[in-house]
């Protein structure tokens, strides 16, 4: 078997590995939860990914990212998730785009040039409005599994506007809703539209646009809503929630060869 | 990922001279407050100090006393005890800090330099150049202590200063002068305050020195150093000790430059420091931007101890121009010029903007101002948001991954 390289994203809910062959095929992919004991987690993961892929030598090289980035011991270097969803998409769209990633504990916009160099970026505040951890939240608040939110909110035939910043705030709001009687599908579409807030408020998406990340693999309809806000079409590379992971796989693959 | 590396920050010699003046300046007033042999004036940082010592008054800097809390992390049990008597924590975290600080009769300057605490001032002086917030500061002290508070109140957001507005404050500094008389029992003397505006002059010139070498690449010396030896110009000036310290720490660093003594070994990349230190993380960010090599050279906040309108003739006319001249009370597109200015004098590779929640009159990004001038100047930037003091609107997480995708960035742009 040639050399395989591996990509670790530990984010705040998940953690994603993306193990590439020398070309930046994806050979494996594997996601978890994050837990509490990261390393025990991304050890985990490339285990499985290595038997999803057949593989059984280590990777020749890893690169981790994402907010436990440091945690993974068999990670030979670091990149920032700025750096891995902006080289996992370029990777997977090839050419300019603007990429919207949606995460669990924050929100990137990244513009990228013609050859893929990273022009500007943009996190969110420190505050968790219109992240993942919004609509985990906001599923609380309902009583809901997060997995039920896309369908209601798809078949919501109007919205019920969720009016704050703050996710408290956001929960108090849709106590208020319920108790003046409005539908569950308009309270969680006005939820997502909160989310498509928050990220065009934090810079022009000008140009094509990609999302990404674990909120907008499982919930197509973001993305529907980000499309009608921004009055353009809105790509989703494949596999979404693996943008990081991918672009910390390809890096590797790069470091290696240097 | 290995054991944590040995410390990147490259220490200044000076730095134990400096400890032994601010040392006998706390203790100085210190043994006033004890003794009442000499009277306290309470100054805002950008105040008119040269005024207060020709009256021989100690002067004392309460937002001196902010940044030390900020940088003990003291803050953060002290902030909640204000916030408790109807301080807002949206408000100046110096002020949360300092009044929380009196409150609970806890501040490092007791087991830093031996003082019985917060001294008591004798009268309370402000200038509003800074915020607002200075005076209602103040305005708290008054109560407790029933001292006269007296201050300057300078406009804001101003392009061109003309004579009108000097003229107005020229007349505001002039009006402090009787109440100072019957504080201090003394009467004005012209010529000592000529001597004392001379002293912080030369002070203000040696101070310029010590940021402008910072231009050499590599530099000598960091943002984060600087906020600590800017001490005696903030604090001191107007006395001889500010100028003899800044005369030694001149030489150590002309010598860096000569040995080719760098303060970020391998420095790679020049950025700008927008806004106020996050105090309580001033090491960690000294230590992370080093082990990038990346060396934070120039900021505004060090350079707005800078009052070179001093030398004039008219120490009036000097303090009046000095005092609103500064970066702080001007119009976006002075600012906008300004930081321009300083990308070209520093060799700025990129701009890291400090969005300071309770600070909003040091937080130059709300209106725009990263994206115009990173439109102007090509210069990447990014934006952390914290404080100056309350670390419980700082985070580390988010703040670490902005500046390392910084960095990450100028390294792909190479």
């Amino acid at each position: 078997m040639s050399a395989f390289f591996c990509g670790v994203d530990i984010g705040a809910s998940a953690t994603k590995v993306v193990l590439v062959d020398g070309d930046g095929n994806a050979l494996a992919r594997v996601v978890r939860p994050s837990g509490v004991d990261y390393a025990a987690t991304a050890s985990n993961c490339l285990k499985l990914a290595m038997q999803d892929a057949g593989l059984v030598d280590q990777p020749a090289f890893t690169v981790s990212t994402g907010y436990g980035r440091e945690n993974v011991d068999f990670a030979g270097e670091t990149r920032t998730e700025i750096h891995c969803h902006g080289l996992g998409c370029f990777h997977l769209v090839g050419r300019a785009v603007t990429v919207i990633d949606i995460g669990g504990q924050d929100n990137k916009v990244i513009h990228l040039g013609d050859d893929g160099r990273r022009l500007e970026f943009k996190m969110n505040r420190k505050c968790a409005a219109g992240t993942g951890a919004f609509i985990e939240e906001v599923a609380l608040r309902l009583g809901l599994q997060v997995g039920e939110l896309d369908a209601l909110a798809g078949a919501a035939d109007r919205t019920v506007k969720l009016g704050s910043f703050c996710t408290v705030f956001s929960k108090t709001e849709i106590l208020s809703h319920l108790r003046n009687g409005e539908p569950v599908e308009g309270i969680v579409r006005g939820a997502f539209e909160s989310v498509v807030e928050r990220i065009v408020e934090m810079d022009p998406l000008d140009g094509l646009v990609a999302a990404t990340g674990g909120v907008v693999a499982h919930n197509p309809t973001i993305v529907e809503i980000i499309k009608a806000r921004i009055g353009r079409e809105v790509i989703v590379p494949e596999a979404p929630q693996f943008t990081g992971a991918l672009g910390a796989a390809l890096t590797a693959r790069s470091l290696a060869s240097n | 990922m290995g054991d944590k590396p040995a410390s990147a920050i490259k220490k200044i010699e000076a730095t134990g001279l400096m400890r032994k003046l601010m040392g006998a300046y706390f203790q100085e007033i210190d043994q006033a407050a004890r003794t009442g042999d000499r009277k306290i004036a309470w100054c805002t940082s950008v105040g008119p100090a040269e005024l207060l010592r020709s009256f021989g008054f100690l002067v004392y800097f309460p937002e001196n006393h902010g940044a030390v809390l900020g940088s003990s992390r003291l803050a953060q049990e002290l902030i909640p005890a204000a916030n408790a008597r109807g301080y807002s924590p949206d408000i100046c975290s110096y002020l949360t800090s300092d009044v929380g600080s009196y409150i609970k009769q806890q501040t490092p300057l007791i087991q830093a330099f031996g003082m019985a605490g917060i001294p008591k001032a004798d009268v309370l002086v402000y200038n509003t150049n800074q915020c607002r917030d200075v005076q209602d500061w103040f305005a708290f002290y008054q109560r407790e202590w029933n001292v006269p508070l007296i201050g300057i109140d300078t406009q804001r957001g101003l392009g061109d200063i003309t004579r009108d507005h000097l003229d107005g404050l020229i007349a505001q500094h002039k009006a402090l002068i009787p109440t100072l008389e019957e504080v201090s029992g003394r009467t004005f003397d012209l010529d000592r305050l000529k001597e004392v505006v001379a002293s912080s002059y030369r002070c203000t010139l040696l101070w310029k020195k010590v940021l402008h070498l910072a231009a050499h690449v590599p530099s000598p010396i960091t943002f984060f150093d600087s906020t600590i030896h800017m001490g005696p110009a903030v604090v001191l000036r107007g006395t001889p000790e500010a100028e003899q310290y800044y005369a030694v720490l001149i030489a150590e660093l002309e010598q860096r430059i000569a040995d080719g003594v760098a303060a970020v070994d391998g420095e790679r990349h020049r950025y700008y420091w927008e806004g106020m230190p996050v105090w309580g993380k001033l090491r960690d960010h000294a230590e992370m931007f080093a082990s990038e090599g990346a060396c934070v050279t120039a900021s505004t906040y060090c350079n707005s101890w800078i009052f070179e309108p001093l030398g004039c003739d008219d120490p009036f006319e000097g303090m009046a121009r000095s005092y609103t001249e500064l970066f702080i009370v001007r119009s976006e597109d002075f600012k906008e010029q300004y930081l321009k200015t300083m990308f070209k004098t520093y060799g700025i590779d990129g701009m890291i903007y400090h969005d300071a929640k309770t600070c909003p009159n040091n937080s130059n990004c709300r209106y725009g101002m990263p994206q115009r001038l990173n439109r102007e100047t090509g210069v990447p930037y990014v934006t952390i948001n914290g404080d100056l003091n309350d670390l419980r609107l700082y985070s580390e997480e988010q703040a670490r991954t902005q500046f390392e995708a910084l960095g990450e960035q100028l390294r792909e742009g190479a």
